[in-house]
């Protein structure tokens, strides 16, 4: 470890973190006892789509919310090993899991507007939630600034005082990532963001990505091979060998390699939709 | 022999134990609803005859015989179940709130299973409790609107725990992870995504609460007593509520009976419509206050 990773705050800066590299470093995931994820290293590339794939139960989801300390929320969870972005290691006992949260944003599996609150005060939601405070008309042109970056803002700029839960899935899936870009994070993960949703509004939603990729670092987990060679510019492969075991890294590289010339045998069945 | 062959006709047998079934639940249900039909009819029926502008502007100060009213038994019993509600309310959404949310371990069970044994209380014990409470602070014999209050949110309290328990465990566990990953603290998560949601649901439990007390009487004979006067305060003095009324109505007849009892029945009627715009209106804001997932554009 060098002098400045040591001087390094353990506070999180836009400035320290800004298009940095997210670094996952020896991590192990527990639920209570059970170990899911074993000793897990890879690094993520910054503003660029970073595909996780592997069968059901591999850990996929669990590392994914270790990222943003989400994983924690779960009674008994705990993790081993370190996260850093920028060289400010997440893990730190001195950070606020809050802080990291409001950095780091969440896409769910399934959209999940806030029922009681309009389109318009969903895209607020965050700000609110944060104690931030914002004059009504910067309010008004982040909703709209979000709501465009979510390709959403023509379908509904005319009902924005509407329920967020009158519309319909792919809307409501735009809307959640909205939701997540009006707090200005500085990664952004989905955690299977199309599998409720129908070919349109998926196709819709890959669009987005592959803009979001422009200003964030984009991390997906998908079951849709198709989805992570189409939008993804890294891939990770995990796998398990039998329920009770914990999740590994098979392999980790240009979406490209693993699903043209894979070095692992276990990668190439499973891409190749040969698995199990 | 196939096992797939269709059946064009429902036989004989069943169709017999079909209209069986069928008469006998209406039968049933019939005689469940005799009771509450003759009730209704007999406390209307006798109640309008005092249902009059003097039943609602008058005490019973100085009255005897005909005329008087109970507007401060109305008074009193609005009084306390307010005071009841201010008193419940947050201790109950308070426990609900830490059962749901924030409760871990084997203290949430305990208190789970002191709120079952509290749903028990005799409303007669929750009125000596009130009364060992304010002798201690005012002293024997003493009555007071508030100690009735009090022991009527004994009796209220575990209802609002039980149902504002209940409506908190119905919001989706995927809204309260959408507010942490927003960076919400736990406590924003609880006051803004959690409770809103869930508010119409305890809303109307607080209601149903509400109506469960509103008709005690033992614990209020008690504590905060009966007079013939208006009292507005609830801290001191007795404070007549209508449960009560109807009681000393109907215990301490005066020469002319009638005038007693019609009163005690008119009493009774006002009860009755007091509990039934409680349910309505428990409706009424349940579904104002739910969330609005609607698909009209
Ligand atoms: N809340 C939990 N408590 C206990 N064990 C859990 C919990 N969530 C997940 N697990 C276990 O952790 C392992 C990894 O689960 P995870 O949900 O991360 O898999 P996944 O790769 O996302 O699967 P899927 O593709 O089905 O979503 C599984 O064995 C699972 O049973
Ligand atoms: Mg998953």
């Amino acid at each position: 470890m060098t002098a400045t990773d040591m001087m390094t705050q353990p506070t999180l800066t836009t400035d320290a973190i800004q298009g940095q590299k997210l670094a996952i470093l020896g991590l192990s995931a527990f639920y209570g006892d059970f170990l899911a994820l074993s000793e897990i290293s890879l690094s993520i590339e910054p503003r660029a789509i970073t595909a996780f794939i592997g069968p059901s139960g591999c850990g996929k989801s669990t590392l994914l919310r270790t990222i943003n300390r989400m994983h924690e929320v779960t009674p008994g969870a705990s993790v081993a090993g370190s996260i850093r972005l920028d060289g400010t290691d997440l893990y730190d006992t001195r950070i606020d899991p809050v802080s990291v949260r409001r950095r780091i944003g969440m896409v769910f599996q399934r959209p999940n507007p806030f029922p009681t609150m309009s389109i318009k005060e969903n895209v607020m939601a965050g700000i609110k939630l944060q104690h931030r405070h914002l004059a009504k008309s910067d309010a008004e042109d982040l909703v709209e600034l979000s709501l465009r970056a979510a390709n959403l803002w023509d379908s509904v700029k005319d009902r924005l005082n509407k329920p967020g839960a009158s519309l319909s899935g792919g809307q409501q899936q735009r809307l959640c990532i909205a939701r997540v870009i009006a707090v200005e994070p500085d990664v952004i993960l989905m955690d299977e963001p199309c599998s409720a949703l129908d070919p349109i509004s998926t196709a819709a939603i890959e669009d987005l990505m592959l803009n979001l990729r422009r200003d964030y670092t984009v991390v997906i987990v998908t079951h849709n091979m198709q989805q992570a060679a189409r939008v993804s510019d890294k891939t990770a492969f995990f796998t398990v060998e039998a329920t009770g075991e914990p999740g590994r890294l098979v392999e980790y590289d240009n979406t490209a390699t693993i699903f043209s010339n894979p070095s692992m045998k276990a990668t190439e069945d499973y891409v190749a939709g040969r698995f199990g | 022999m196939s096992t797939t062959d269709f059946v064009y006709t429902v036989g004989t047998r069943r169709k017999v134990v079909n209209t069986i079934a069928a008469v006998a639940i209406t039968a049933f249900f019939a005689i469940a609803i005799v009771p509450l039909v003759s009730l209704l009819w007999t406390v209307i029926s006798r109640g309008v005859a005092r249902f009059d502008t003097t039943f609602f502007t008058y005490s019973m100060r100085g009255v005897v015989g005909d005329g008087g009213g109970a507007i401060h038994a109305i008074t009193g019993t609005a009084l306390i179940t307010l005071a009841a509600v201010v008193i419940s309310v947050p201790i109950g959404l308070g426990t609900a709130v830490y059962l749901t949310e924030y409760g871990r371990g084997p203290i949430p069970q305990l208190i789970r299973f002191l709120t079952d044994v509290m749903t028990g209380i005799p409303s007669i014990v929750a009125g000596l409790f009130a009364y060992a409470l304010i002798v201690i602070f005012v002293g024997p014999g003493a009555r007071a609107g508030v100690a009735g209050a009090i022991a009527l949110s004994l009796l209220m309290i575990p209802v609002v725990i039980k149902s504002s328990e209940e409506m908190l465990r119905l919001v989706p566990e995927d809204l309260r992870e959408a507010s942490i990953a927003l960076g919400a603290p736990k406590y924003k998560t609880v006051t803004s995504i959690v409770l809103p949601t869930a508010m119409s649901g305890i809303v109307a439990g607080v209601m149903l609460g509400v109506c469960r007390i509103i008709g005690e009487t033992a614990p209020l004979l008690l504590v905060a007593g009966f007079t013939d006067s208006m009292n507005r305060n609830l801290f001191e003095g007795r404070m007549a509520t209508l449960p009560v009324y109807i009681y000393s109505q109907w215990q301490n007849k005066g020469a002319n009976q009638a005038a007693y009892d019609n009163r005690a029945w008119t009493a009774a009627l006002v009860l009755i419509l007091l509990v039934l715009i409680f349910n309505i209106a428990s409706r009424v804001v349940a579904h104002y206050l739910s969330p609005k997932t609607s698909q009209s554009h």
